[in-house]
C-alpha cells in the first residue's frame, strides 16, 4: 500500500554488547503524526531501541533513517538539532537549576548567535533572540501547567511534576519526533491521566510524532495508533493495539498467558 | 601592634586573594565542565604573561592592543590544547589525564624558560602614577586595577553561567553529559570552550601579576596556590573558588603579619595556606561548598 515516507525508519537494527544481544534484526517505521508505542517485558530491548534512535547507542548492524536521512552515524546532539527530542526512563533533570533554566537548555541548538556575539549581549541582537525564546518557553510552560513552579529548583519538585518538567524540556528542543521512555512510570492514576492528555495534545495540537515506551497497557491501548512488541531483542508483533493484543505470541511473551504454567510477566511501574 | 600594617596587609590579602579567586575559578571551570584536574593552570598564567610581555616589548604595541592580542592568542591556545592533547584522552583513566596535564605544565614551564630566559623581566610601565593612596594606605595602581578586573571577571562569570545559553549548556554538561547531548548540546564544543575561557581568564591574572612583580617562572606558583583555594571552596563550586581564593589571600597576609610582628620565622605566609588546606580536609573533606558524592546502591 502506498504511504507517505515514514518520519522514522529502523532497518534491520542489531545491537550487541560483547556477547549480549540487546537487539536482533529489528525493523519498524513510524509514520508522521502518529503515536507509536513499543512494549515488551523488562529487558526486551525497548530502551536500547530508543537509544539507537536518539544516538546514545550506535547499532552494531542496520540503519536508522529520520525523514529519509541516514542518521546511524550521527551523534546525539546532531540528532537533537535535526528534530529528535527525548525524555529518560530515570528522571534526568538538572536538579540545581530552576525549571525555567532546565527548559532553556533545550533551546540551546536553536540559538543562532555564537559565543562572541552572546558576550556582546546588548549589541549583537542576542537579547532580542533570547526574549523570543523566552516567549516560546512560556508557551510550553503554560501548556504543561507548570507555571507555579517555574522558578523552583527542579530537584525540589515532587515526582509527577518533575516528569512534566522533563517533558517540557524535551518539547523545548522543538522536535518533530519525540521519544518518551516510560513517561508514566511511578505515577498515580490522576498523574497518568494528565500525562496521557499532554501526550495526546502534543501529538494532535503541536503536531509531534510520538515514539513511546510504556508499561501501562491501559494507556498504551488508549492513546497509541500503533504498537510494536519486543521480546528478547526481537520484534514479535506490530500493528493496531487491538490486533497486537490479540496476537498469540504477544499474549504468551508479554501478558503472561503461557501455554505452560509460568508466573505472569512482572510489571515494574 | 602596628595597625597600619595590618590594614595594609588585609588590603593586599583581598587584592591577591581576588586574583587567586580568578585563577581558581578558571580551574574549577575546567574541572566542572570536563572533569579534568588541570595541573597546568599556573602555566596558563605564565604563558599569558610572557606572550603579553613579548607583544609589549618586542613589538612595542600599546598595552591595550598587546593585551587584546594576548587574549586572542590564549583563546586559540586553550582550544588547541583541548583538541590536540585532552580530547584524545576522553574516556581514559583519570590518572592518565592528570599525568598529561602535569606533563603539559612541565613542558610549558621549560619552553618559556627556553624562549624568554630564566630571569624575571619587568613589564614596561603601564600606569602614569605607580602608586595611589586609598584611605591613607599606599597601594600600587596596578593592584587596584587588578581588583577591578577580578571583580569584572567574576561578574562576567556569574552572568555567563546564569543568563547565557552557552553557560547553561556548560552547566547542563557538567551535570549530565548524556542528557545535555539529547538536548542538542555538543559536548566536545563545551569542553573546548571551557578550556579556551579558562586559558584566557588565567592569562589576565598572569598579566596582572606580571605587571606587578615582573614575569618569571615564579608565576606558575599561582597554579599551586589554587589548590588550597579550590579545596577550601569545594572542587566544583565557582562561588566557592572565589571565596576560597580570597580567604587564602587574607590568610597569607595575616600569617605574614603574625610572623613579622611576633614570631619572626620568616616565611610563614608561604606555608599558611597549606596548613589551612590540611585543616579543611580534616574537617570538611568536600570543602565549604562542594557536592558530596553520595553513592546510592
Amino acid at each position: 500500500m502506498a504511504e507517505e515516507a515514514p518520519i522514522l525508519a529502523a532497518e534491520h537494527v542489531s545491537l550487541r554488547f560483547g556477547g549480549v544481544r540487546a537487539l536482533t534484526d529489528v525493523s519498524f517505521s513510524v509514520r508522521r503524526g502518529e503515536i507509536f508505542s513499543i512494549i515488551g517485558p523488562n529487558g526486551a530491548g525497548k530502551t536500547s531501541m530508543v537509544n539507537c534512535v536518539s544516538g546514545r547507542y550506535r547499532p552494531t548492524e542496520g540503519r536508522v533513517l529520520f525523514e529519509g536521512q541516514d542518521i546511524t552515524r550521527l551523534g546525539p546532539n546532531r540528532r537533537a538539532s535535526l528534530g529528535i527530542g527525548r525524555t529518560f526512563q530515570n528522571l534526568a533533570l538538572f536538579g540545581h537549576m530552576s525549571v525555567l533554566d532546565n527548559i532553556m537548555v533545550g533551546r540551546h541548538h536553536l540559538l543562532k548567535t555564537g559565543l562572541l556575539r552572546g558576550m556582546l549581549y546588548w549589541f549583537g541582537g542576542a537579547q532580542k533572540e533570547e526574549l523570543e525564546h523566552r516567549r516560546e518557553v512560556e508557551e510550553i510552560i503554560d501548556f504543561l501547567e507548570i507555571q507555579h513552579v517555574r522558578k523552583a529548583p527542579a530537584g525540589t519538585l515532587p515526582y509527577g511534576l518533575r516528569k512534566r518538567v522533563e517533558l517540557a524540556r524535551a518539547v523545548a528542543v522543538r522536535p518533530r519526533l519525540i521519544l518518551l521512555d516510560e513517561p508514566m512510570a511511578g505515577m498515580n492514576l490522576e498523574e497518568k491521566e494528565d500525562m496521557a492528555r499532554f501526550i495526546v495534545d502534543l501529538n494532535e495540537e503541536w503536531g509531534m510524532t510520538v515514539l513511546m515506551i510504556e508499561h501501562d497497557m491501559g494507556v498504551v491501548m488508549d492513546i497509541s495508533h500503533r504498537v510494536m512488541v519486543l521480546d528478547f531483542g526481537r520484534r514479535i508483533a506490530e500493528g493496531q493495539p487491538e490486533e497486537v493484543l490479540a496476537d498469540p505470541h504477544v499474549r504468551r511473551a508479554y501478558l503472561g498467558e503461557a501455554d505452560e504454567v509460568t508466573q505472569p510477566a512482572e510489571e515494574v511501574v | 601592634m602596628d595597625l597600619t600594617l595590618l590594614f595594609q596587609l588585609t588590603l593586599n590579602g583581598l587584592i591577591v586573594g581576588a586574583l587567586y579567586g580568578v585563577v581558581a575559578m578558571s580551574f574549577v571551570l575546567i574541572y566542572k565542565a570536563s572533569q579534568v584536574v588541570n595541573f597546568a593552570q599556573g602555566e596558563f598564567l605564565l604563558v599569558g604573561a610572557w606572550v603579553c610581555w613579548w607583544f609589549l616589548t618586542e613589538w612595542q604595541l600599546p598595552f591595550w592592543l598587546g593585551f587584546l592580542f594576548t587574549l586572542a592568542f590564549m583563546t586559540v591556545f586553550g582550544l588547541v590544547l583541548q583538541v590536540v592533547v585532552l580530547r584524545p584522552l576522553i574516556g581514559e583513566p583519570v590518572i592518565s589525564v592528570i599525568m598529561a596535564t602535569i606533563g603539559l605544565g612541565i613542558f610549558f614551564q621549560a619552553l618559556m624558560k627556553w624562549i624568554f630566559g630564566v630571569f624575571a623581566k619587568p613589564f614596561p610601565p603601564i600606569f602614569e602614577t605607580e602608586r595611589v593612596s586609598v584611605l591613607g594606605l599606599d597601594v600600587q595602581t596596578v593592584y587596584l586595577a587588578s581588583l577591578g578586573i577580578s571583580l569584572l571577571i567574576m561578574l562576567g562569570f556569574a552572568w555567563f553561567f546564569t543568563s547565557s545559553k552557552h553557560g547553561l549548556a556548560m552547566r547542563a554538561t557538567a551535570f549530565d553529559q548524556q542528557v545535555a547531548q539529547s538536548l542538542g548540546v555538543s559536548v566536545p564544543k563545551v569542553f573546548a570552550m571551557s578550556w579556551a575561557i579558562s586559558a584566557v581568564v588565567s592569562a589576565v591574572a598572569g598579566v596582572v601579576v606580571g605587571v606587578v612583580n615582573g614575569v618569571s617562572s615564579a608565576l606558575s606558583f599561582y597554579g599551586i596556590k589554587v589548590f588550597p583555594a579550590v579545596i577550601l571552596g569545594g572542587l566544583d563550586s565557582i562561588l566557592g573558588a572565589v571565596l576560597g581564593g580570597v580567604i587564602i589571600g587574607l590568610l597569607e597576609n595575616w600569617a605574614h603579619y603574625l610572623d613579622s610582628q611576633w614570631l619572626n620565622w620568616g616565611n610563614m605566609f608561604q606555608i599558611a595556606p597549606f596548613y589551612a588546606l590540611v585543616l579543611i580536609l580534616l574537617l570538611k573533606p568536600y570543602g565549604l561548598f562542594g557536592t558530596k558524592n553520595i553513592e546510592r546502591v
